[in-house]
């Protein structure tokens, strides 16, 4: 697990549209700089929301990655209780902290 | 001088960004609100306005993470966010470099407060001044309390810095305005967005009302997180608010659930006056 890096990635990301240009014609460009596990490249290339979700992203990291990768506010949140139902609970991070499963 | 204008406030970047799909009773009563503080604080004649505000990871992050920060800069440019996404256009927002660094240096007496001459806003000041000041005229210093990333700071420290902040304000001579802004419950960006936990609120906002230190300060993390979700980490902007005007009492003149914008939207002003 590298939680960090993956959020350090989305946080570069997310402050400069540049790189985000960059990532979007060429991922592995960009992904190759941060300390990634095959799961996380996986979840970034996809993009498996719901997975970055459980892996422990924080929200107000993911919404903005998530809206960059084209999904409009609900179809954020769907895919991160899609997530929880595919991948179980939260693992790592902010939310992890109660029992993960998310409040509702 | 010392302060003319004190005051707390939402900023869930669904206000702006999601209003089109907001109940327009909600999104109307709560827009007048804000109407109204703009009101109350533009016949003040504030020279500058501190915003202690909550950011989410737009200029920190856990690789250099400051408890507080002060800004320092001429300008700031806001939102860092998409514009479309946020539903506000990006714009320069004037600074006041001289009056931040005469802040800084005061409340460095009791709080070690980090500063930044460069800072991009995020929905947790972009939102507010959108409604408070959206001529984007009046000089804004940027205060910034880490309620994102735990370790976060403890209740007293952030009622130590809205003391700080206060005896710094009491000693520039311009007239100043402060706000505080973030959410009481709310699971922000989560898959329980939405969710708000009112009668957790409306207690909160009676203790803040009141002023009362002591209430006010018992708020365990853990107690908030489950109580509150963990933008109920956030209530620390209000917390600093009520330091920076210890003694007085406030009102509250807006408190609705509003689930399309992830928040209880809240519009608070501090009753300065004897
Ligand atoms: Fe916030």
């Amino acid at each position: 697990m590298s939680l960090y890096q993956t959020q350090k990635l989305l946080y570069m990301l997310n402050k400069n549209p540049k790189l985000q240009v960059t990532f979007l014609a060429d991922q592995d460009s960009v992904l190759k700089d941060y300390k990634l596990s095959d799961e996380e490249i996986d979840a970034l290339k996809k993009p498996d929301i719901g997975l970055l979700y459980v892996l422990g992203v924080n929200g107000q990291i993911l919404m903005h990655y998530a809206a960059i990768c084209g999904f409009a506010w609900p179809e954020y949140i769907q895919a991160m209780r899609d997530g929880l139902e595919e991948h179980g609970n939260v693992r790592n991070g902010l939310y992890v902290t109660t029992d993960g499963k998310g409040a509702i | 001088m010392s302060l003319v204008f004190a005051g707390v406030c939402s900023h869930a970047p669904g206000i702006t960004g999601r209003k089109h799909m907001a109940d327009p009773d909600d999104r109307e009563s709560f827009y007048n609100a804000f109407d109204e503080m703009r009101e109350e604080l533009e016949v003040t004649k504030p020279d500058a306005l501190i915003v202690v505000a909550a950011e989410h990871f737009a200029n920190f992050f856990m690789n250099n993470m400051p408890a507080y920060c002060i800004g320092m800069g001429d300008e700031y440019e806001g939102p860092i966010e998409d514009p479309e996404w946020l539903g506000i256009a990006r714009t320069n927002v004037p600074g006041n470099p001289e009056l931040s660094k005469r802040i800084i240096q005061r409340v460095l007496q009791d709080v070690d407060v980090a500063y930044s001459q460069e800072w991009k806003f995020d929905h947790g000041i972009s939102v507010p001044l959108h409604f408070l000041t959206p001529r984007y005229d009046l000089d804004i210093i940027p205060v910034n309390i880490n309620c994102q990333g735990p370790p976060l700071t403890p209740l007293h420290r952030a009622w130590a810095f809205g003391e700080a902040l206060r005896k710094a304000c009491d000693e520039a001579p311009e007239r100043i305005a402060i706000i505080g802004t973030g959410g009481i419950s709310h699971w922000p960006a989560t898959p329980d967005s939405g969710k708000i936990n009112e009668d957790w609120d409306r207690k909160f906002l009676r203790q803040w009302s009141a002023c009362d230190k002591e209430a006010l300060l018992g708020y365990g993390d853990e107690e908030t997180w489950r109580d509150g979700g963990q933008g109920g980490f956030e209530i620390r902007t209000f917390i600093a608010i009520s330091a920076a005007t210890s003694g007085r009492t406030a009102k509250v003149h807006y408190y609705r659930p509003i689930p399309i914008f992830a928040v209880g939207c809240t519009i608070g002003i501090v009753d300065l006056e004897d």
